[in-house]
Formats: C-alpha cells, sequence, structure tokens
C-alpha cells in the first residue's frame, strides 16, 4: 500500500515507523527574540524534513512558514540548520538523522525573515560583486555567430564549481562569515575562480581585483566547513585555494593572464549523416 | 594585488622562521648531537658563548633576518585578526599606521641591539 505525497510526489509507505518531535524555531517580525515549538510527527520511510514541514503546516500549525521550491535538491531553496548541521531540508532524510528529535532553524548567519526563511540577500549581493560571467570584449557576446572553443580538459579545471545551486549552506557553516559579514564568503569566492579558470574568459584581472582584495580570499581560514555543508559536493575551499595561488601568480608575475578561447570558425568539409534531421528553425528571430 | 603581495611575503616570512629557527634550537638544544657531527660547540646557553655567537657577522645578520621575519609574520597576521572584527576605514588605516610603526620601532631596537652587542 502505498500513497503519494501530495507536495513532493513521491511514493511513500503508509506504515509509520516512528515518531519523532520536530522542534522548530519561530519568529516573527515585531517579536523581541525568536521562540521554540514542538511538534509530534510520525514518521513514514522516505520522509524528508521538508516532508515534516509540510506535515506541521498541513495538520499542527498552518502558521508556519519556510522556503522550498523543487523537492529535490536543485532550486537550493530549503536550506536550514538540522540538528546542527547545515542541510537543504528536502535533501534530509528523517531516520538517517538517528533520532527522535529533529531539531530545526532558520540557517545561521542570515537576518531571518520569518519562521524558518533567511533573507539570502546578503549572498546574492556579494556573488554579483565577484562578476559571475564570461567577461569579453567583443561582439561576439552579444551578437553570437558561433561556440568558443574549449577542451574537455579546460573544462574539467572548474566544472564542480558550477554545480553551486547558490542555496547558501557554505555562508552558514563558514565561521569567518560568522565574525566578519564583510567578508566575501566561499559560495562568491568559489564562482569567482569558477570564472577566473574559463578558458573562454578575458575579465581574471577585474575579477581579482574584487576576490584578492582586503575582504576577499586572505581571510579564508581553511576550516573547510563549507566543502562539507555543501549538498552538491563542490569543494568551494579549494575554489578559494585555487584563486589564492592565482592571484599570488599574477602578483608576482609568474603568470600571465590566457588568450581568450577563439569561436568556433565555420565547418568545412562537414556533411550531415544521412538519416540525420534538421535541426528546427529557431523559435525567436536573432538580432 | 596589494593584499597578494603582503600574503606572499607571510608565507616567505614563515618559511624563514622555519629555517632560522630550526638552526637556533638546534644550536640552543642538541648540543650533544652538534658535539658528536664534531663542531665543537659546547655549553650553549653560557655567557662565553653567548657573547662569542654575538661577536661573529654570520649569527648578527641571521639575528636581524630572523626579527624582521618574526615581526612581519606576526604583525600581519595580528592585522588580519584586527580587520576581522569589522572596523571601518578609518579605524583600518589607524590599525595598519599602528602596527607598521611598532614593527619599525621594534626592527631598529633590535637591529641596534645586535650590531651593539657585534662591535662591543
Amino acid at each position: 500500500m502505498c500513497q503519494r505525497n501530495e507536495h513532493s510526489g513521491q511514493a511513500l509507505s503508509d506504515e509509520i515507523v516512528r515518531e519523532v518531535v520536530f522542534r522548530v524555531q519561530r519568529y516573527s517580525p515585531g517579536q523581541d527574540r525568536p521562540v521554540t515549538r514542538e511538534y509530534r510527527v510520525p514518521v513514514t520511510r522516505g520522509m524528508t524534513v521538508l516532508d515534516g514541514l509540510h506535515y506541521i503546516r498541513d495538520n499542527l500549525d498552518a502558521t508556519l512558514s519556510y522556503r522550498f521550491s523543487c523537492r529535490m535538491g536543485v532550486c537550493g531553496s530549503c536550506g536550514m540548520y538540522i540538528n546542527s548541521f547545515p542541510r537543504l531540508a528536502c535533501q534530509t532524510q528523517i531516520l538517517e538523522l538517528n533520532s527522535d528529535l529533529v531539531d530545526v532553524r532558520p540557517m545561521p548567519n542570515y537576518p531571518v525573515v520569518k519562521d524558518l526563511v533567511p533573507d539570502l540577500s546578503q549572498l546574492f549581493a556579494k556573488h554579483r560583486e565577484v562578476q559571475p560571467f564570461i567577461i569579453r570584449n567583443e561582439q561576439e557576446l552579444e551578437h553570437p555567430t558561433a561556440e568558443f572553443l574549449q577542451k574537455p580538459e579546460e573544462l574539467l579545471r572548474y566544472l564542480q564549481f558550477t554545480y553551486c545551486i547558490k542555496c547558501g549552506l557554505c555562508l552558514t557553516a563558514c565561521p569567518t562569515v560568522a565574525t566578519d559579514p564583510r567578508y566575501l564568503g566561499p559560495q562568491a569566492l568559489a564562482q569567482s575562480y569558477r570564472y577566473c579558470a574559463d578558458t573562454r574568459d578575458a575579465g581574471a584581472e577585474g575579477r581579482l581585483r574584487i576576490a584578492a582584495g582586503r575582504d576577499g580570499v586572505w581571510r579564508c581560514h581553511l576550516a573547510g566547513a563549507c566543502s562539507e555543508a555543501c549538498p552538491k559536493g563542490v569543494d568551494p575551499a579549494l575554489g578559494i585555494q585555487l584563486l589564492k595561488r592565482l592571484a599570488v601568480l599574477r602578483a608576482l608575475s609568474l603568470k600571465k593572464p590566457h588568450s581568450p578561447a577563439p569561436v568556433a570558425g565555420k565547418r568545412t568539409g562537414v556533411e550531415r549523416r544521412p538519416g540525420i534531421p534538421q535541426p528546427p528553425p529557431p523559435t525567436v528571430e536573432s538580432r | 594585488m596589494r593584499e597578494a603581495t603582503l600574503w606572499t611575503l607571510h608565507l616567505a616570512a614563515g618559511v624563514v622562521i622555519l629555517v632560522f629557527l630550526s638552526i637556533h634550537m638546534g644550536i640552543m638544544h642538541l648540543e650533544d648531537v652538534l658535539t658528536a657531527l664534531g663542531t665543537g660547540y659546547r655549553d650553549a646557553l653560557g655567557w662565553a658563548s653567548v657573547v662569542m655567537r654575538n661577536k661573529q657577522l654570520y649569527f648578527t645578520i641571521t639575528y636581524v633576518i630572523l626579527l624582521a621575519a618574526a615581526l612581519y609574520h606576526g604583525l600581519y597576521g595580528l592585522r588580519n585578526i584586527l580587520l576581522e572584527l569589522g572596523p571601518g576605514p578609518t579605524a583600518v588605516r589607524v590599525i595598519q599606521g599602528i602596527l607598521i610603526l611598532l614593527g619599525a620601532s621594534l626592527f631598529v631596537l633590535g637591529t641596534i641591539a645586535a650590531i651593539a652587542a657585534y662591535v662591543r
């Protein structure tokens, strides 16, 4: 006998295998300090902390606020501090916590909007500050004619950092962010490295001026907590160290800026294999 | 790239400290080993030995280098700790000014002491 969770769409077993207590930190704007509330939640196999919060909201307390969207560890919306560790609620199985108590708090190092909803504007502002996009001074970016050429091994240099979903859990785990709010933090710095290491990019100089400034990579104490917390297996601490190396080599003039990857030329002497259909015409008119 | 240069110097100073502190510890505490190696070093902590080392140009130079490296390494680390407390731009300038002044004063003082011990 299976039922389908109305929020996650997952097939869930009916059998209640345990009952746990959710201790949830509650806060509403205007309150002096947050309070904790406890809810008894029946747990079935495969149930995540996010499912537990859905159960509370649907059956016990409709005023509970929390943020979620994709329910599958892709959007990064449901970052929370669960049993004293930064995790995505949708990826955390209640039974795997091996505890009768599930302590859920909003992510530390962020202002709280309400209950479990953090204000992530600082995260996005820092992300924007490091210029997380390809920079080239040419018309090709505005009016592309072909792709930029990049070898697979060049892609591998930064590939893991592209998996960042901007959930902000790394900033929650970072001890430097906890004490120095101006520190750019592991998310932004790892993204800075991601674009500096991209052979298609020509904007490393300007990006390094920000990322290797006083509030940049030099503030990292190598705690490695960011890498441990990342739900996507990205290693932001590694990105920061690689960025440090790049900044030092550039400062000592031991590494010159690379020439940005060229645009692929028009293919000649290549014909479509028989039987392979033509691509559909573009749905949007090119400018 | 100023910060990158300062950080590189911090690492370089750490290496210098490691090398010269190893020599210092070896001379001070591995007397039996040095004797066995035939260096002729005895009673490293005795007054005569201290004066004898001070009269050698090699030691005077290493004292000054070690002093410079230790001061830079320590004060740069202290600067980092203080900057992480989140001071404003004016406070940052004041902190840096005080640390540079402190470092330069201690370096001059230590260098004068090392040179005075050498020439006497």
